[in-house]
């Protein structure tokens, strides 16, 4: 497995990290390692363990074997599913949970991710009446109140128009260039090609290739035959 | 539409878990409820106390000989009685729950009931039956069936005095010697009156009388007539001979029903609150977020408990106010009322959250807890002791592990002075039992 543009300074990594539910092994002996300021994509097909991945190195479930590798305090979390509250405003919900991660200045902190996020005029609305790309704005700016070393995003951009996602990765990218370390998961497999400095890409639970996306590309005309030829090299 | 029939049936195929649970379900409910019906208060359990002498148990109907003990012995073989040497200790039988009333046969009652059948005055035999007056179902049931068995022991006096009766009716048709209060008696008999009457028309010629014989044949008519009036007293101590003096040890007024009003509207709020404020975190997805450092699960549980309690505590404060307003509940008794609705509520609460980490969705949990709450609250309000057998086992099984019944009991308890300590213990554990089993149900929440 090519293991190209590794850094010294690891954030966050799994050591053999594998997953069961039940008979499905859905991870199976992953291990890597991310340095700050890094933006890491997870690509593979459905199924693949993208979602079970982040989801281990952000804690919520315990892997069945390995371990997760230099945990920072605060991971921010972005589900696939905006995690925010459908009845409650878009400045509510920022405050609320804002307040449980003990936030010092809870308004200004509301105030900044309203910026942030561009949604300052909506702050009065329920996220429930906002578009999907709105409410996936909220949800990231509920990831981002921890000021966390790590960002773990589940395909962030799905909800979003063109425009929308342009914003998105710019905003993801100011993070990384302040130092924080970004994971993202993406069936967009261009996105991970402009917006990440490394992918991973998994298949059936096995982490198939860790490097830059250059490397992927090979002597193929572009990023996504490449990953498809690369998957179907390896029988997926 | 067959199509769309065997898609329904393909998709209820691959849903075994509700199919299972829709049809243990049905079948548990079934049993319960015809076991109920089925075992009716045919042998309620009531405390009874014989307190006629061994010695003073009988008395003479004519030439037979009444015992009493015999008559009150088949009385209990129709209830289920519990034994109780004094009226004391069958009261506090009653007051314990061990029995659903007390029946109390007097020392007095051979001489009463000699006296009522050999028409020497004095005041009717009467039994003595105490109950509570606090729950209206349950009394309802209990006076139905203790004057049922009254009846019954009356109906096997009336047959023995109605053959007493028979033997007087025979004296009226064929003549013969009696005594009655100490007085011996020669009658005739309307038959012998009639050969007599014959007789002396025979031999009389016409416009002539026999003074003598129609003198004899005018006091028999006088007699006859004074037993067909000493009959119809007789006959109507045959009716019922043995009354009965009922004495309600309790009356807690609308206590009953306040109480009964209170919980089931508090079990509805209490619990599809909680069950819903649980499930719709994972319906908006934010128990994971929640629960990444946030907040621990355990304290989920607590503060969903919590506030689905409180906000039913609230509306039962609401509810107590408007009942003392109306005049169905006592200003004095409001405190200990609303301390039982607090821990009721909280109970209740904890129910809630515990379906809503089972069922982990909104519709679920609201179907399923209306599936739960509805048979608990007609098993609940089915008076203990009113049925017998393992209906009544299973009953007390249910309502021993659902706060509804605590929760009516406790209430009923602070609006009228009872044991409200018990009460509240009980709806603590299953608070905490309950609130046990959400913590549970929550490591697969997610």
């Amino acid at each position: 497995m090519p293991t190209i543009g590794r850094v010294t300074s690891a954030t966050l990594g799994a050591e053999g990290v594998s997953k069961r539910f039940g008979d499905r092994e859905a991870l199976r002996e992953v291990s890597f390692s991310a340095g700050a300021g890094e933006r890491l994509a997870i690509i593979g097909p459905n199924g693949a363990g993208k979602t079970t991945l982040l989801s281990i190195l952000s804690g919520i479930q315990e892997p069945t074997a390995g371990r997760v590798t230099h945990p920072p305090e605060v991971i921010g979390w972005v589900p696939q599913q905006p995690a925010v509250y459908s009845k409650l405003s878009v400045a509510e919900n920022i405050r609320l949970f804002a307040r449980l991660e003990n936030v010092p200045d809870v308004e200004a902190t509301v105030a900044r991710m309203l910026e942030l996020t561009s949604l300052a005029d909506r702050a009065g609305d329920e996220v429930g009446k906002l578009s999907g790309g709105n409410r996936q704005r909220v949800n990231i700016a509920v990831g981002l109140l921890g000021e966390p070393d790590v960002l773990l995003l589940d395909e962030p951009s799905t909800a979003l128009d063109p425009r929308q996602r342009e914003l998105l990765w710019d905003f993801i990218s100011s993070l990384a260039h302040g130092g924080t370390t970004v994971f993202f998961s993406t069936h967009n497999v261009g996105e991970a090609e402009r917006y990440a400095d490394r992918v991973l890409v998994l298949a059936d639970g096995e982490l198939l290739f860790d490097g830059p996306p250059a490397a992927l590309i090979g002597d193929q005309r572009d990023f996504e035959a490449a990953f498809v030829s690369f998957l179907h090299e390896r029988g997926h | 539409m067959r199509w769309l029939i065997l898609k329904d049936l393909q998709i209820l195929r691959r849903s075994p878990l509700i199919l299972g649970l829709l049809l243990v379900y049905s079948v548990v409910l079934a049993l319960v409820v015809s076991q109920a019906v089925d075992r009716g208060p045919s042998k309620p359990r009531i405390a009874v106390v014989n307190e006629i002498p061994p010695d003073a148990a009988t008395f003479d109907l004519g030439p037979e000989e009444i015992d009493v003990n015999e008559v009150a012995e088949e009385l209990f073989r129709s209830i289920d009685p519990v034994r109780a040497k004094t009226r004391e200790e069958g009261l506090e039988k009653v007051e314990s729950g061990e029995a659903l009333g007390l029946l109390v046969v007097p020392a007095d009652i051979p001489q009463k009931l000699a006296g009522a059948i050999q028409l020497s005055g004095g005041d009717p035999p009467s039994v003595d039956f105490y109950y509570e007056d606090d729950n209206p179902l349950k009394s309802t049931q209990v006076q139905s069936a203790i004057k049922s068995r009254i009846a019954d022991a009356n109906r096997a006096i009336s047959q023995k005095i109605t053959a007493e009766a028979g033997k007087y009716l025979g004296f009226i048709l064929r003549g013969g010697s009696f005594s009655v209060l100490g007085q011996s008696f020669d009658v005739l008999g309307l038959e012998n009156a009639e050969r007599i009457v014959r007789a002396v028309q025979a031999t009389l010629p016409a416009g002539s009388d026999n003074r003598a014989a129609l003198e004899r044949v005018r006091s028999f008519a006088d007699l006859a007539a004074q037993n067909l009036d000493l009959s119809e007293e007789l006959l109507n101590s045959i009716g019922t001979p043995i009354r009965v003096n009922e004495r309600k040890l309790s009356s807690s007024g609308n206590a009953f029903y306040s109480a009964a009003a209170l919980a089931v509207s508090l079990m509805f709020v209490c619990v599809l609150l909680g069950a819903g404020l649980l499930a719709l975190e994972r319906e908006e997805n934010a128990f994971g977020r929640l629960v990444r450092g946030l907040v621990t699960r355990t304290t989920i549980v607590v503060q969903k408990a919590l506030l689905a309690g409180l906000l039913g505590a609230v509306a039962g404060a609401v509810i107590l106010a408007v009942l003392t307003a109306t005049g169905s509940a006592e200003a004095s008794d409001l405190p200990t009322a609303l301390l039982a609705v607090l821990v009721a509520s909280l109970a209740f609460g904890a129910l809630g959250v515990a379906i809503g980490g089972v069922t982990r969705e909104v519709r679920a949990a609201s179907l399923v807890a209306v599936l739960v709450l509805l048979p608990v609250a007609v098993l609940g309000l089915i008076p203990s002791g009113t049925v017998s057998g393992a209906a009544d086992d299973t009953i007390a099984a249910i309502n021993a592990l659902f706060p509804f019944r605590p929760a009516l009991r406790g209430i009923e308890s602070g609006l009228t002075g009872g044991d409200l300590p018990a009460r509240l213990a009980h709806l603590s554990a299953l608070a905490l039992g309950y609130g046990l089993l959400a913590r549970i149900a929550l490591r697969r929440f997610a």
